[in-house]
Formats: structure tokens, sequence, C-alpha cells
């Protein structure tokens, strides 16, 4: 009884999800088909920092770096500015790839020591990355500067592009749904991988870091590795993402690269609720919706309050995201979406007073 | 490096092992063994080192001089804290360190990692050997829960269990690592009487199922009634090591713990009383 | 030849006021045991705060040099209150959470303090009044402005007064003590709230008038100029030893030293395939090769977590 009622909502699920760009682009227009491939970006993105911050507990602040390096892998692969055109199952692997090389090369170093360490030291690799960026375009032009990377390859899955519209089934799907599909696909993969680790034997092992690292070394736990590996499978997941990013930009530049990124990442992750999977969801969601509410909302809600418009949207998100993260962690650390455990502590409250109520009987 | 064990070697063999924090002399020349099978007692007065000493045993502190030999094995004055609990020294903590927003069942689980293998691969293929292994980490695990005595549902999350039930699932996590040596810091600090005597009734059975215990305690009585050889630290050095008996009527030990001589002692008392008074002892959180 | 010591000049002013920001961060992580990541913000604040106190002195007709008082100590006072307020927020309703949350109420502080200067001030790069005398002189071949000797002269008087502070006064035993064991301290009737809110005040000053210093040393203020400066202080303050106040200083001018020998010779030294908008890398490279070589800095000691 209980497995069809899973396997119904899954089926619901599985319509509603693929009906979505249809649905949206029917009601909201096209605009917002394209938010709703950011906001699958955003979640690889955010599953991938909800490893290393809601798992194993440790603050990476430059993890938009690692997004950056696989967008950037994959521009140079596959783009004229090299005059080098991979295909995309060549690149977008090589992207996660090298993106989980450059966490292991900034985690080896750093990970022995203590979390705050970590979390400065991965603050400068993000700005270090991007001042490498900005500036690799002499001597010898790698990166092409400020200007950024443009006319990168649309992805193709062997001769069929998702940078062209095409008649299916007799639907007409845009690159934006193509797109969309794809992402899906990967998002769906993610977070099935993250569901996997979860309940694992490293998951807990993860876990166990997070909450004690002296006890979990006391338990034989070679924390070291078992934290490479978490910053590892993050960086892997942000190269991942930024790797499709380029390709459905077709243009890379720095700017897309700054600590605000990796703050809005972050964000999500603390918003939602950290290591808890479906919180992250919703707060990657919330994260991109809000700002998209506010570009259209904020002028006219300054105008009316204060007959005047002073703070510009983009200031509004990065001043609303800054206070989110002081107001959650001081009052809901556990985030707006709370996970099992700390659900589940709920119920063992009960239990509690339950069991001392017997044991003054 | 031996494998095979001589049986009547000891577990482990201290020789030298000395310790100092910026200049203060925490251990000093340490040396004793512990026999396979036996439940060995420290004690000594606040700050005489016995912490330190646990430390260095599981790879926390590096010594600063000296080695140690367990189960046949030469270790240096450091090593790896994972290296030691996979040679089979497993501990507790003074101030419990538990998973506190983990459950009680995967605090448990988390000392199986040691002897389970799974990695990346098993977890996300969720292969036949991953399930397998899986399923004998979640058995031994409840196994060890009622080991113990936590009767709780095992979903609890282990900072809401009681006080006793803390001390309790550190223990069981420990034992979890399969140990040959089980190190315990302090193990009925805060518990009432009832909660002690089951505690000790918890460590004979340790010891009679093949594990060695080491035990600190300020709890005196307990330690003369439940070991078979105690150690006496003060001020980081080793001052007496014997049978509990042959403790009690030891000069140097009565003058480390009151500081006067025996024979003044002897005069008004014939026992070394106990260094905590029942009604010190609370029921729950201290 | 005067390259070289022009490059050190440069340093040696750069290092100083590196040093008051390191000051700052190393205070507050020998007391608390936290890095206090708003720490960068606060300078910026203290840099902006002064910009507009001043500008609004000359436009009321006052002499430059009293202008420029009026804007540092109008600033300070801003700043101390916003180190007080900032530990008040985001640090004491959280001292004994878990490690990462106050980390995170800091991101969030720098991202609001960030914001909110950007919508005051503007993105503005503004130019900072130049009000002392343009003079210079030359050393060693080398040119110093007499805004640079008073950067280095105000710097060493400030830090002087802060270790007379520490370590000759009630107030200073009392931080010590605190840092020593915060518990033990309140036992011994220590304020240890009022204490911790006091060192966040220091710090805060000190960085308020490393602001000023370097705007008034580059003669521009931005909104942005936190978040790096505040990195490249607290890369000093580890290269230092952090927690160690003689290490903050020492290694907030050994970093403005290797930094502007650096930029000054990263050219030549890589063939000219790097130029000095390298700058802002030496100060990571250091970071990152001082936690793999010594993580306890060059004064630190090193200092085994408790269990």
């Amino acid at each position: 009884m209980r497995q069809r009622d899973t396997w119904l909502v899954l089926v619901v699920l599985a319509i509603g999800l693929l009906a979505l760009p249809f649905m949206t682009d029917a009601l909201l227009g096209r605009g917002w088909v394209r938010i709703l491939d950011f906001t699958l970006l955003y979640i690889m993105l955010a599953l991938g920092l909800n490893i290393v911050v809601g798992y194993a507990g440790l603050l990476d602040l430059g993890y938009i770096a690692f997004f950056a390096v696989g967008a950037y892998c994959y521009a140079l692969l596959g783009s004229p500015q090299l005059g080098l055109h991979f295909p995309f199952w060549v690149i977008l692997p090589l992207s996660a790839l090298l993106a989980c090389l450059f966490g292991v090369l900034l985690g080896a170093p750093t990970l022995r020591l203590r979390g705050d360490y970590l979390a400065i030291v991965t603050l400068g690799f993000g700005e270090i990355i991007r001042i490498f960026l900005n500036n690799l375009n002499s001597p010898i032009n790698i990166t092409n500067g400020p200007q950024g990377i443009g006319m990168i390859d649309p992805i193709h899955l062997g001769s069929f592009s998702l940078g062209s519209t095409h008649e299916l089934f007799g639907l007409t799907l845009p690159p934006v749904h193509l797109h969309y599909y794809l992402f899906l696909f990967f998002t769906l993969l993610v977070i099935f991988v993250s569901l996997r680790l979860e309940g694992s034997r490293i998951g807990r092992a993860w876990m166990a870091i997070r909450e004690d690292e002296i006890a979990a070394k006391a338990m034989g736990i070679n924390t070291r590795n078992i934290k490479l590996l978490a910053f590892a499978m993050g960086a892997t997941f942000g190269g991942l993402a930024g790797g499709l990013f380029a390709g459905f930009q077709g243009f890379v530049s720095p700017e897309s690269f700054g600590l605000a990124e990796s703050i809005t990442v972050l964000c999500m992750v603390v918003l939602g609720g950290m290591g808890n999977i479906s919180g992250v969801l919703l707060g990657c969601l919330l994260l991109v919706v809000l700002p998209e509410v506010l570009r259209h909302g904020s002028g006219p809600a300054q105008q009316l309050l204060f007959g005047r418009s002073f703070v510009d949207p983009e200031s509004l998100r990065m001043l609303l995201f800054g206070l989110a993260l002081i107001v959650v962690m001081l009052w809901r650390p556990a985030g707006l979406w709370p996970s099992r455990q700390h659900r589940s502590e709920l119920t063992a409250k009960d239990n509690l007073t339950k069991s001392s109520r017997d044991d003054r009987t | 490096m031996m494998t095979s064990a001589k049986p009547h070697a000891p577990l482990l063999e201290l020789s030298d092992i000395g310790k100092s924090f910026g200049g203060l002399s925490a251990l000093s020349d340490i040396s004793l063994h512990i026999r396979r099978g036996e439940i060995y007692g420290l004690i000594g007065p606040n700050g005489a080192g016995k912490t330190t000493l646990f430390n260095i045993l599981t790879g926390l502190y590096r010594a600063d001089g000296g080695r140690f030999t367990f189960d046949n094995t030469e270790y240096g004055g450091h090593c790896k804290s994972h290296t030691l609990a996979r040679a089979g020294i497993a501990r507790t903590f003074q101030n419990i360190r538990l998973f506190s927003n983990m459950t009680a069942l995967e605090n448990v689980m988390v000392g199986r990692h040691l002897r389970t293998r799974s990695g990346i691969w098993g977890a996300l293929t969720r292969n036949a050997a991953t399930r397998a292994e899986e399923r004998e980490t979640l058995q031994r695990a409840r196994e060890l829960l009622s080991y113990v005595g936590i009767n709780r549902p095992h979903q609890t999350l282990a900072k809401n269990l009681s006080y006793g039930e803390q001390r309790r699932l550190e223990i069981a996590r420990a034992l979890a690592t399969d140990p040959k040596l089980i190190a315990l810091d302090e193990p009925v600090a805060g518990m009432n009487s009832t909660e002690t005597d089951s505690l000790k009734k918890l460590l004979r059975d340790i010891r009679a199922g093949g594990t060695t215990v080491l035990i600190i305690e300020h709890d005196v009585k307990l330690i003369l009634s439940l070991c078979d050889r105690v150690a006496v630290l003060d001020q980081g050095k080793k001052i007496a090591e014997d049978t509990p008996d042959q403790i009690k009527c030891n000069s140097a030990v009565i003058s480390a713990y009151f500081g006067i001589e025996p024979a003044a002692y002897e005069q008004n008392s014939t026992k070394l009383p106990t260094a905590r008074l029942p009604d010190q002892a609370n029921h729950d959180h201290p | 030849m005067d390259t070289f010591f022009q490059q050190i000049i440069n340093g040696l002013v750069q290092g100083s006021v590196y040093a008051m920001v390191a000051l700052g961060y190393t205070m507050v992580y020998g007391i608390l045991g936290l890095i206090n990541f708003a720490h960068g913000e606060v300078v910026m604040v203290g840099a902006m705060v002064a910009l507009s106190v001043i500008q609004l002195s000359i436009s009321y007709g006052l002499p430059p040099i009293l202008a420029l008082l009026i804007g540092l100590m109008v600033s300070i006072a801003a700043c101390m209150a916003l180190g007080y307020s900032i530990e008040r927020v985001a640090y004491r309703p959280l001292r004994k959470a878990p490690r990462l949350a106050p980390l995170i109420t800091a991101i969030g502080v720098s991202m609001v303090l960030q914001t909110l200067a950007m919508i005051i001030w503007g993105r503005e790069y503004h130019a900072f009044p130049s009000l002392l005398p343009n003079g210079s002189h030359i050393l060693f071949g080398a040119i110093i402005t007499e805004v640079q000797i008073l950067i280095i002269l105000v710097a060493l008087a400030m830090m002087g007064g802060l270790l007379l502070l520490v370590h000759r006064t009630r107030l200073g035993r009392a931080m010590r003590a605190v840092a020593e064991d915060p518990s033990i301290a309140t036992l011994m009737g220590v304020n240890t709230n009022s204490v911790i809110s006091t060192t966040f005040m220091l710090g805060s000053a000190l960085a308020a008038t490393a602001g000023v210093m370097i705007s008034a040393n580059y003669g521009i203020a931005h909104y942005y100029m936190g978040s790096v400066l505040g990195l490249k202080a607290f890369t000093a303050a580890v290269l230092g030893g952090i927690g160690n106040m003689y290490g903050a200083m020492v290694g907030g001018l050994l970093l403005g030293l290797i930094e502007s020998l650096g930029a000054g010779y990263i050219g030549d030294l890589s063939g000219g395939f790097l130029g000095s908008h390298y700058q802002d890398v030496f100060s990571f490279f250091v970071l990152i090769s001082v936690l793999i070589f010594r993580p306890s800095g060059l004064l630190g000691e090193r200092v085994a977590e408790r269990s």
C-alpha cells in the first residue's frame, strides 16, 4: 500500500518536472524557463557545497572557484579561443575532474588545520582564481582577461545540438527547454549521489567529523583523507555545474565568479538547512526566485514607501542574503527545513519525557 | 613487527613516556605494563597526568620521549590516532564526546568505520558487498546498544540521552571498533551508586568477553574493588603500581593523596577512604 | 638600487597598516579563538566615515589638519561602536555554538556592512583629500612622503600604546587572564563579557586608524577595500603566529615587505610573464606556505587542542 503511494508520488513528480518548462513558458514567459535552468545549476552547486559544509562541517568560502575552473575548462576546450573543439562528452568530465584536482590540491595542505583556516584559505583561493582569470591574457592570451571567452560551442549530444530549436514528438523545444532537460538529468544525478553518500559509511564519517573531530579520530577515522574526499566531491559537483554553465551561456568572464556568488551558494545551503538535501533544494528555489521578485518589485515598492528608489535590487539582494545568514544562524541554525535528525529530535524529546515519567513511577 | 601473540606477554607496555607542555612537565618517564585480560586502574590526584597519558596512547598528543609496545608492535612517541585505533586501542572521554546530532545507533555505527571497507563506489552502487556490510554494521550496532543497556529507541539523538546513557553509548561506540584494549576516562563521573554498580558489572562483562580494560577514576573505592592492578600517578610520575590490597597501604600513595605522613594517617584510619563522597555524585546531568 | 630602497619604504608603510589590522585579528583570536571575518570591513567603514567627516569639515572651512583629526576621531568612535555591536549581535549569542556558526554569521556581517557601504557611499572610488603637506624626503635614493612618515609614526605609537595597555594595566591583565582561560578568569572575578567587548573595541579602533592611513596613503577609498585588506592582514597575523601580538606586528611588516619587493621584482623574476597586478597573489602564497610548513607562525607556540 505504502509502496504504491510512493510510486504514485514519484510518477506525479516526474510528470510535473517534465511538463514544468512548458507550463512556465506558457504562464510566465520564456525568461522564466531560463531562470529555471539557472535554478538547476544552482542546485547542483549548492548540493556540492552541502557535502563540504553540511555533511563534513567544513566552511568553504571560495566554492565558486571550482565552478569557475569547470566553466573555463569547458570554455577553453570548446571555443575559438584556443581553437579547440572537443565533444561535450569529453569536455564535461574533464571539467569536473579538473575542479576535483584543484580541490585536492587546495585541500591537501589545509585540511589538517583547524576549520577557520580552511575558510580563509578558500576565501583567498576564490580571489586568486579570479585574479588569474582576469590577468592571464598577456603575454600569452589564455583566458582573454576581463573580456571573457565568448562563442563557446553549444552543447552537442552526438549531432543533436542543444543550441537550436528542435521539433520532437510534435513539440517545439527551444534551447532553454532542451537545456532544462539536460540539467534536470544532471541535477537528479547529483541528488542521487548525495542521497547515496548521505546514508553510507563515508557519509557517517563526514558527519562524525562535523560533530566532533577528536572523537572521530579516536574512532579510527582517518579524518584528513575523509575530509579531503568531501572537499573533492564538492569540487567535482562545482566543476560539473561550471561546465554546463559555460555550454549553456556560450560566454564566460571572471565577473561571474566573485565572492558574492560563493556567498549566494552558501546562503542557499544555510538558509534551507545544512546537511539536508530537501532543505538545500528549498534554499535554492527561494534564493533564485527572491532576486527576480526584487528585480521587479523592489523599485515600485520603494517608490510607494519612500517616494523614490534608492537601493538597486542587486544591492538589496546582497543585503538580504547577509541578513539571512545572521538571522538563520542566530535563531534557526538548522535552517528552514531541518534535517531528519533535527526533526527526530522532537520525537526524541517526547521519548525523554515519557521515559523519565516511567522512571518516577 | 611480530604478530603472533605470546599468551603471557603484556598487551601494552610503556617505557619512559614523557610529555611536557611549554616547559611544564606533565608526564616524566612513565613505564608500566598491562597484561591481557586484566582490568587496570590508573589513579592519582587532579593534574597527575592521567588524561595526558590517555591522549598519548590514542595518538591525540605526541610524546616527547619514550615508546610503547601494544600487542607486540612497537610505537614511537607519536602515532596517528587512526593507526592506534586500528591496532586495537579504543577510548572514551572524560567530558563525553559523542556525535551529538547523530542518533545513538549512528554513533555506534561510526565505531564500525574502522572494521568496514566500503568507499565511494560502494556507496553509489550499493553493490552486494556494501549491502552485506551495512547489514552487518547495523546488526552489530544494535547488539552493542542493548549490550551496554541502552533501551531507548535507537533513533534517539545522542544529545537527548540521559547522562548515564551517554556514558554507556560512548562505551558501546568504543566497543564497536573491536578493541583489544578499551581505555575509559572517568566512566562513572557524575553517576549515582546504582548507575555505578551496573557500570561496574558492564566492565566486568567486557573483560570476561576478552577485552582488556584500562580505567582512570577518581572514585578510589570503585578502582580498588574492580581492578586487578592499579598504578598511581602523582605530578606526572608513577609512584606505585600494584594490586589494590598493596596499594591501600602504600605510604607514597597515602602521602600523595593527603599530603601527610603515613604514620599520622594511620592513627586516624586504617583504610584509604573514597576520594568522592557518595552524595557528591548527583543523579543526572552535572 | 633605489628601486630596492623604494620598495623597502613602500613595504614598511604598507606593512605597518597590515600590522595594525592584524592586531585586531590576533587579539580577538587570542581571547575567543575565533577569526573575526568582519574585521576587514571595519577598516573599510573607518576609511569611509573618516572620508565623509573630513569632507564635511572642510566644507565648513576647517583647516585640513583639524579636519583630519576630527575625521580620525569620529571614525575611531564609530568603529568602536561597530566592533562592539558586531560582537554583541553576531558572536556573543553563539559563544557555545559549534564553530561553524560564528563563522557564518561573520560572513553575514561582512556582507551587510559591505552592501550598506555601497548603498551609502556608492560604487565609485572616492578621492581621499590630501590634507597633509605634500612634502617628501629623499632617503637612500628613495622618496618617502611626509604622509608615509606620519603613517609609520602613528602606527608605532598606537602599537606601543597597545602593548603598554596589555602589559601594564588592570584591563590588560584581565585580557590576558581571559585569553588564558575564560571560565577561570570569570571565577577570579573578571567580567569576561566586558573584557571581550573591550578587545573588540580596541581592535576596531586600530582598524579605523589603519583605514584612514591607507586611504591617506593611496588617496582613495572604496566600499570594496576591506575584504582584500582583511585577507592580507589575516595572513600577516598567521605569519607572525596568530594569537601573539608581537607576531602580528612582525608578520605585518614582513608581509608588507614581501609584497612590495615581490611586486617590484616579479616581472624580472618571471621573465616578464607575470606583471605587478599579481601583487595580491603573494600574500595568498605566503599564507598557504605558512600553513603548510609552520602553521603556528613565526612567533607562535604549538598549542595542542584540548581533549
